[in-house]
């Protein structure tokens, strides 16, 4: 593999950039693997990478109905925490953050990872008692954390809405400043190219028909492009699980939802942190191109869309303004959605199932962009091992039998309940 | 925007509407024995496919009643409303 470097670029602006290597091979399928994953996203391709790189598997195929990064990787709002509160959450995500600091020179590609912080922002004194609280076990766990009183958080957005007869005053906030954002396409080019170095076939426009079960066992795989063989399958099609899991005969704790995203005109630098909103579901940062990336609540029903509707972008959008008033002078210039797996805790699975190999990753709700690497990291290291890592045994399918539910913030299907 | 049919008040913008999850879900009867895998199944389970879906809703600004719709959860398209209490055919 050519790598990517200041001389490498130099010698190719000889050449007009016409010269450079493809960053990853168009194989044909083969007969056989020992992996196949399916779904060709963040999490499927970082699989692939740290089953080669970790675990020296490297006759795996991932397997992508459209073209990878398609799908919610390049549909999110690319932000990267770790502010949890409950331990087997914090410790897998904070796990993840030491993944993206080194993320650009492991893949030897720029994933642009800005650690700018994010601050929620509280609206109440108990809300600011709430996330002392927080602050407090992330700070047990390793994890910075800052509780910010209304000035402090004044001299970092003063954009926000500090005047006195507002609905929802700014009492204060809880401030993450190792958290930030990173390029997704870059998240998902650069774990490509690396798996694809390493041996691993990416296979795109090939669709999952259906699978080889025999005596409780994984034989193989049905796809659009042919029968492949292979003993273990990873499932990684946040969004899309339901489907594949039908065929499976597997009912899943999960409700495929659509979110929305938007981003306004490109402006001038005026916000270098995430924000999010305290009272509502409403968070926002600013591009490196300048455009006010902005997020908020699910569209509220099962969809399978790829495509927002009005009213939910509407009410969002009336809890950014209410926040930082000056939105409201912006232009939108692009909207899009994303089908996401929504958990009924909130909280994903990584785990294996009842069939003897199919692993199962998916359940990621709002959160699936920054958990790409932890959960590629983690998911080769259950197919590998067959057996889950300490950091995603609380990640289980089962917990919903027992009742131990990873509830962080109550957000599952149900949002109006929180 | 959607646009729900109430089978009690006519034609109305989703606005007015909030959304109750998988009308086809069974509550387990009352008094009889049942499993946690059954448990689980009607708490937590849902297949959540693409396509057709019966679903509740409740007109919440308008009479408040529960109904259930029947919508295509690729296109929104939706076929068919029923009263709360009108078996699905």
């Amino acid at each position: 593999m050519q790598k990517y470097s200041i001389f490498s670029l130099i010698k190719n602006a000889f050449s007009n950039h016409e010269k450079w290597d493809l960053a990853w091979k168009d194989p044909i399928p083969k007969k056989e693997y020992d992996v196949v994953i399916i779904g060709g996203g963040g999490h499927g391709l970082a699989t692939a990478y740290y089953l080669a790189k970790e675990h020296n598997i490297t006759n795996v195929a991932i397997i992508e109905k459209g073209w990878i990064g398609g799908g919610n990787v390049g549909r999110n709002t690319t932000i990267i925490r770790s502010n949890y509160m409950h331990d087997d959450n914090a410790l897998f995500s904070e796990f993840g953050m030491k993944l993206w600091r080194k993320m650009s020179q492991d893949l030897n590609y720029n994933v642009m990872f800005s650690p700018r912080g994010i601050i929620n922002l509280a609206h109440s004194d108990a809300q600011m008692n709430v996330y002392a609280r927080r602050g407090n076990s992330m700070r047990l766990n390793g994890i910075d954390a800052e509780l910010l009183n209304r000035e402090q958080v004044r001299e970092i957005i003063p954009m926000a809405d500090f005047s006195e007869n507002v609905r929802f005053p700014i009492f204060g906030g809880l401030m993450q400043p190792s958290a930030g954002t990173a390029r997704h396409d870059a998240v998902a080019w650069g774990y490509a190219r690396q798996a694809d170095s390493m041996g691993v076939d990416i296979i795109q426009n090939c669709e999952v028909t259906g699978f080889d079960v025999s005596g409780g066992k994984i034989k193989g795989v049905r796809t659009s492009r042919g029968d492949i063989k292979t003993k273990k399958i990873g499932l990684c099609v946040a969004g899309s699980t339901n489907i594949l899991a039908e065929k499976l005969n597997m009912t899943l704790p999960i409700e495929t939802h659509l979110l929305q995203a938007c981003v306004s005109e490109p402006v001038k630098p005026v916000l270098d942190r995430v924000v999010t909103f305290g009272a509502g579901h409403f968070y926002i940062s600013q591009s490196d191109k300048g455009e006010m990336v902005m997020g908020g609540d699910l569209d509220g029903y099962n969809s399978y869309a790829q495509r927002g509707n009005l009213p939910t972008l509407q009410h969002v959008l009336t809890e950014g303004i209410a926040m930082m008033p000056f939105l409201s002078k912006l232009k939108m210039l692009r909207t899009w959605g994303g089908i996401m797996d929504m958990s009924m805790d909130g909280s994903p699975i990584i785990d294996k199932t009842h069939i003897e190999g199919l692993y199962l990753n998916c359940g990621w709700c709002y959160g699936g962009f920054k958990a790409t690497p932890a959960s590629g990291w983690t998911f080769a290291h259950t197919i590998a091992q067959d057996r889950v890592h300490e950091l995603n045994a609380g990640y289980n399918l089962n917990r919903f039998n027992t009742g131990h539910l990873l509830d962080e913030k109550g957000l599952g299907t149900k949002t109006w309940i929180s | 925007m959607l646009h729900i049919k109430c089978p009690h008040c006519g034609m109305r913008s989703q606005n007015e509407f909030s959304y109750g999850g998988d009308a086809s879900v069974k509550r387990p009867e009352l008094g009889k024995e049942i499993s946690n895998q059954d448990w689980d199944s009607f708490v937590y389970n849902r297949k959540s496919l693409r396509g057709k879906h019966w679903e509740l809703w409740q007109h919440l600004s308008g009479c408040r009643q529960w109904i259930k719709v029947e919508r295509d959860t690729a296109t929104h398209e939706i076929f068919n409303t029923l009263k709360a209490n009108e078996e699905i055919l």
